[in-house]
C-alpha cells in the first residue's frame, strides 16, 4: 500500500504547529498503525529528518499509552479498537490519512502527537481508591460480591485511561473516564465507606483541571476502545447528587 | 568478594516469620526521616512506594512513561497464583512452593520460593480489599483457573486483564500516597545512573524526558523495580519501552548481574509476519486449559496447508499429531512453558509446522467450542479471541488459532539476597528486576505474585532493617559523587549525540535482536554461542562509530532515549551469551544442545551447576568476574522434571 500522511507537527507547546505531509510507502496492510509510523520515522531518521513523536507502549491495546486522531477520530476508524491495535488493512491503498493529537484544553501538547494527560492521574489522586492500607485487611472470600455485581464493576474498571473520551467529545468532557472510576467502587462494597466524598472529589479535579461539561452526545462512548458505557455517568450523576444529601 | 544470601537458620516453614522477628525496625517518628527512590511503577515499583509511604517513610517514585498506570505489569493475561486452596484440591503453601521450586528446575532459592508461597495468601486479601474485581462464582466467592505446571486451581483471574486489573489497585493506593504527599511522583523520567557514595546506594540520576533536564535525587535507599530485558532480543511480548538501562548502569556500579541467560520463551505468542514487525503479542497461557496444541502428522500434510491447498479442518483427526498429549499424557496441554515452547520448536523443525511461514503450531478450541458452548468460551477468552481477531484477520471461533513461542520474561536479573538487597547496600531489586524467585524457568502466574509480594510483603520489613542500621541523617546532593555522576551520564548523552553515521538505531536492535535469537535463544549451542559473542562484540562497535542518533538534549528526542537503551542491551547481550557458555548443562529455560536426555529434554547437571551465576562487572570490554552462590535443597528432592 502507498498512503498519504498529513500530520501534525508542534515542537512543544509553547511553539505553534502545523500540518505536515509524508508519504509512507511499500505498507504491509498487516501492518499496525504504529508500525507504518514506524516505517515512516526509520526514514525520516535515514535522511536526518526529526521523526514524529507519538505515545506508545505495550502495542497490545492495554496500557492506554497510545493515542491519536485518526481521520478526526479517536484511535482511527475501527470500534472498541486502539490506534496500536489497528491495522493497515482498515485502509485503502492510495488513501489521505490526517493524524492529529487529542485535542482538549486539558491535554497540552508535549511535541507532536504525544499530549500531557497528567490531569488524569490528578483526578485518581483526588479520591479514585479504597482507602486501605497494606496488610490487616479480611480474607479475600468474607467479602461476598454477587457475579452480576462484579461483572458490571469489572466493565466500568477495564477503562484504559487513554483519553479518547476527551478527544471524542466537543466539549473535551472527561465524564466517562472518571464515571468508569466513580462507578466500579460505587457497585462494590469495598467503595461503600467513601463513595460520596469520592464522587466529590474527583469531580470537583475535574472541574479544575479545566474539562469540558458533559451535554449527552455519547460520542465517548462510541469512540472508548473499551466499550464503557454512559450509564457511568448517570451513575457518577447519582453519586454526586446523593453526595449533597447523605452524609458518609 | 564472598557473596551471601542470608538466608535465616530453622526449618524452612520458619524462616520468614523468625527473620521479621529479628529484622530491626525503624519507630514511627523516625520513619519520616527517611527518604527512598523507587523507580518504576509497575506491579512491584507501584506496591513498594505505596506500602512504604502508608509506613511513613518518604518516597520519590519515578517512571519513564506519561504514567505511573502505563507499566508493563498492566498487560499480563492470565491470573495471579495463591495457595488459597479454595478449590479444596490438595492446595497448600507447600505445594506451591514444590510447584515453583521444580518448574524452575531446581535453579531457585528454597527460602525465598517458600516465603513466596507464603505471602501469596495475603496478596488476594489485599487486592481484593482495593477493589480488585476478580472474576467471581455466581454465590459470591472467587473463582479460580488452573494453569501450566500445576494440578490444581490456584490462579486468580480477572478475565483476561488481571495485570490491569492488579496495577489499577496498586496504582489506586499509590494515589492515595500521592495525595497524601507522602509520595512524589515523576513520570516522563528516566534512571540513567546510580549514584554510590561510600560504597552505598545514596541516589540516582535521571533525564526527564519532556526538557531533557539531568537531575540529581538523594535518598537513604533505592529501589528497581524496573522490569525484566526481554527486549534484548528486539521481538518479544515486553512494551516497546521496556529496557535494562536501569538496572545495567546499575550493574556497573557494583550491583553483580544473576543468571543473566535464564530467558522465558512463552509458548503462546502469535506468529511474526514479516519484517515491520514491532513486538510480539502473547495470547494467555490459560488458553491451554481449553486449546488443544496440535500440528499434522506428516510433512507432507503441512506443506499443503503452508501452500493453502488445504485448510485445518479438511486435515482429519487421525491425521493429526496433539505432540503434547501424546508425550505427557498427564500434564498434556498444560506442561510448563520451557517445556511446550521447546516441543513446538521441534515440530516446526521437523517440517511440520503451519501457517505461511511454517513457524506455527495450531490451538484448537473446536472441542471446547463443541463441549462447552461459544458463549462460555467466549465468556472465558472473549477479549484474547477478539485480539487474535484484530492483529491476524482470522476468526478463532471458526479455525484454530496459530501460535508460536516468543521471549516473554527473564528469570535472570539484579543478584539479591533474602531482604531483596543488591551487592551494593542500600541498592534493592523487586519483580522482574531481580533473579530471585523462579530459577531457570517460571511458571504461568507466578509473575504478578513476584512483583506483589516484593511490593506488598516483603520490602516493607527488609528495607527498614537497612535503614536502622545506617541511621536517619540527612542525605542530599551535595557530595561529589552526584555530581561526577551526573556529568558521566551528560557526557554519555554528548557522545550519542554525537553519532551521525547512517545505520539507525532500530536496525542495529533488530541486528542484536537476531542474533540474540538465534544463538542464546529457544536451544544454544557451544559453537553457536561463541559466534554470538563475536557478532555482538562487533555490532557493538560498529554501533558505537556508524549509529545515527538525531536532535539534541534539551527537547522530546526518542532517538536519543533508544539510542541509550540499546547501547545497553548491546552490552547485557555479551553477558547473556558468557553467562549460556558457562552454564554447561540445561535447564528450563536454558536449553544447551549438548546436554540433553534421550528424549530431547533438559539434562541438569546438580554436581557442578547448582548455583547462581552472579556476574561482577569490571569494566568497559574487559571480561566480567563469575561469583557462585550454590543452592541448597533440604526441602526438595532434586529429580529430572517429568510432566509424563
Amino acid at each position: 500500500m502507498n498512503l498519504t500522511l498529513k500530520v501534525w507537527r508542534q515542537k512543544n507547546s509553547q511553539t505553534p504547529g502545523k500540518f505536515v505531509t509524508y508519504k509512507a510507502e511499500e505498507i504491509s496492510p498487516d501492518m499496525s498503525f504504529l508500525e507504518m509510523l514506524d516505517v515512516v520515522n526509520e526514514k525520516l531518521v535515514k535522511t536526518q529528518e526529526d521523526p514524529i513523536q507519538f505515545d506508545h507502549d505495550c502495542r497490545e491495546g492495554i496500557c492506554g499509552m497510545c493515542s491519536l486522531m485518526i481521520n478526526g477520530e479517536p484511535h482511527g476508524p475501527k470500534r472498541a479498537t486502539t490506534t496500536c491495535q489497528l491495522h493497515m488493512r482498515s485502509f485503502n491503498d492510495g488513501e489521505t490519512i490526517v493524524i492529529e493529537p487529542w485535542r482538549a484544553a486539558a491535554f497540552p501538547v508535549v511535541k507532536d502527537l504525544a499530549v500531557d494527560r497528567g490531569a488524569f492521574d490528578r483526578i485518581q489522586q483526588a479520591g479514585g481508591y479504597v482507602s486501605v492500607g497494606t496488610g490487616g485487611v479480611p480474607d479475600a472470600n468474607e467479602i461476598l460480591i454477587p457475579k452480576t455485581i462484579a461483572d458490571e464493576a469489572f466493565n466500568s474498571a477495564t477503562c484504559i485511561g487513554c483519553g479518547a473520551c476527551v478527544a471524542a467529545c466537543k466539549n473535551a468532557s472527561a465524564m466517562l473516564f472518571v464515571s468508569a472510576k466513580v462507578s466500579q467502587y460505587a457497585m462494590l462494597p469495598q467503595g461503600q465507606t467513601e463513595r460520596y466524598e469520592r464522587a466529590k472529589a474527583m469531580v470537583s479535579q475535574m472541574d479544575d483541571e479545566g474539562f469540558g461539561s458533559c451535554t449527552n452526545t455519547y460520542a465517548c462512548e462510541a469512540q472508548c476502545p473499551k466499550e464503557i458505557k454512559v450509564t457511568n455517568i448517570a451513575r457518577m450523576n447519582r453519586e454526586y447528587f446523593n453526595a449533597e444529601f447523605i452524609k458518609g | 568478594m564472598k557473596l551471601d544470601a542470608k538466608i535465616p537458620e530453622g526449618p524452612l516453614a520458619e524462616k520468614w516469620s523468625k527473620h521479621k522477628f529479628n529484622l530491626k525496625l525503624v519507630n514511627p517518628a523516625n520513619k519520616r526521616k527517611y527518604d527512598i527512590i523507587v523507580v518504576g511503577t509497575g506491579l512491584a515499583g507501584a506496591s513498594a512506594a505505596a506500602s512504604l509511604a502508608e509506613l511513613g517513610y518518604n518516597v520519590k517514585a519515578f517512571c519513564f512513561q506519561d504514567s505511573p498506570r502505563r507499566a508493563h505489569s498492566i498487560a499480563a493475561q492470565g491470573g495471579i497464583n495463591a495457595a488459597k486452596n479454595y478449590r479444596n484440591d490438595g492446595d497448600s503453601v507447600f505445594r506451591l512452593f514444590y510447584d515453583t521450586i521444580k518448574g524452575g528446575d531446581y535453579r531457585a532459592r528454597e527460602a525465598n520460593v517458600y516465603r513466596l508461597a507464603e505471602v501469596s495468601v495475603n496478596i488476594i486479601d489485599q487486592c481484593v480489599a482495593q477493589g480488585v474485581p476478580f472474576a467471581r462464582e455466581y454465590g459470591g466467592l472467587l473463582d479460580n483457573r488452573s494453569f501450566g505446571g500445576a494440578q490444581v486451581s490456584r490462579t486468580f483471574y480477572a478475565r483476561g486483564q488481571t495485570g490491569q486489573q492488579l496495577l489499577l489497585g496498586a496504582y489506586s493506593a499509590l494515589n492515595r500516597q500521592i495525595n497524601e504527599g507522602k509520595v512524589k511522583m515523576y513520570t516522563r523520567s528516566e534512571m540513567l545512573d546510580l549514584v554510590v557514595v561510600d560504597g552505598k546506594a545514596q541516589g540516582i540520576v535521571t533525564r526527564n524526558l519532556v526538557n531533557g533536564k539531568i537531575e540529581t535525587h538523594a535518598a537513604h535507599a533505592v529501589l528497581l523495580c524496573t522490569g525484566g530485558y526481554g527486549n534484548v532480543f528486539y521481538l518479544s511480548t515486553n512494551a516497546m519501552g521496556s529496557n535494562v538501562t536501569a538496572a545495567w548502569r546499575a550493574h556497573k556500579r557494583g550491583a553483580f548481574f544473576g543468571n543473566p541467560c535464564y530467558t522465558q520463551i512463552h509458548p503462546t505468542c502469535i506468529p511474526v509476519t514479516g519484517d515491520h514487525q514491532s513486538k510480539l503479542t502473547l495470547m494467555s497461557e490459560s488458553l491451554r486449559n481449553d486449546g488443544r496444541v496440535w500440528v499434522p502428522k506428516t510433512v507432507d500434510l503441512s506443506q499443503k496447508l503452508r501452500n493453502g491447498e488445504i485448510k485445518a479442518k479438511d486435515i482429519k483427526e487421525e491425521d493429526r499429531d496433539y505432540f503434547l498429549e501424546r508425550k505427557y499424557p498427564s500434564f498434556g496441554n498444560l506442561v510448563p512453558r520451557d517445556v511446550a515452547s521447546r516441543n513446538a520448536k521441534q515440530v516446526c523443525d521437523e517440517g511440520r509446522g503451519v501457517g505461511k511461514s511454517g513457524l506455527a503450531v495450531f490451538l484448537d478450541f473446536s472441542d471446547s467450542i463443541n463441549r462447552l458452548g461459544k458463549d462460555t468460551v467466549a465468556a472465558k477468552y472473549g477479549n484474547l479471541f477478539d485480539m487474535y481477531y484484530q492483529i491476524t484477520d482470522e476468526n478463532p471461533y471458526e479455525q484454530p488459532m496459530r501460535i508460536y513461542p516468543a521471549v516473554h520474561y527473564t528469570m535472570g536479573g539484579l543478584w539479591v539476597d533474602y531482604n531483596l538487597m543488591t551487592s551494593v547496600p542500600g541498592l534493592y531489586a523487586l519483580g522482574e528486576a531481580n533473579f530471585s524467585d523462579h530459577g531457570a524457568n517460571r511458571l504461568g502466574a507466578s509473575a504478578l505474585m513476584q512483583g506483589l509480594a516484593d511490593g506488598y510483603f516483603v520490602i516493607p520489613y527488609t528495607v527498614g532493617d537497612y535503614l536502622a542500621t545506617i541511621g536517619p541523617a540527612p542525605v542530599n546532593t551535595n557530595h561529589p559523587a552526584f555530581e561526577q555522576t551526573r556529568k558521566e551520564v551528560e557526557d554519555n548523552v554528548k557522545t550519542l549525540l554525537s553519532l551521525k553515521g547512517n545505520k539507525t538505531v532500530d536496525e542495529y536492535h533488530r541486528d542484536l535482536g537476531k542474533i540474540m535469537w538465534e544463538y542464546c535463544g529457544m536451544s544454544r549451542s557451544e559453537e553457536g554461542l561463541k559466534k554470538a559473542k563475536k557478532l555482538i562484540s562487533d555490532l557493538r562497535e560498529d554501533f558505537w562509530k556508524n549509529a545515527i542518533v538525531l536532535g539534541e538534549n534539551e527537547e522530546v528526542n526518542q532517538s536519543l532515549e533508544k539510542a541509550g537503551r540499546v547501547a545497553d542491551f548491546l552490552e547485557l547481550g555479551e553477558l547473556m551469551v558468557d553467562d549460556a557458555l558457562n552454564r554447561n548443562e540445561s535447564c528450563g529455560g536454558h536449553f544447551r544442545e549438548e546436554y540433553q536426555t534421550p528424549e530431547g529434554e533438559a539434562l541438569r547437571n546438580d554436581d557442578d551447576y547448582a548455583y547462581v551465576a552472579a556476574w561482577e562487572y569490571k569494566g568497559k570490554n574487559q571480561p566480567e568476574e563469575l561469583h557462585k552462590e550454590e543452592l541448597v535443597f533440604e526441602n526438595v528432592k532434586l529429580t529430572q522434571r517429568s510432566y509424563k
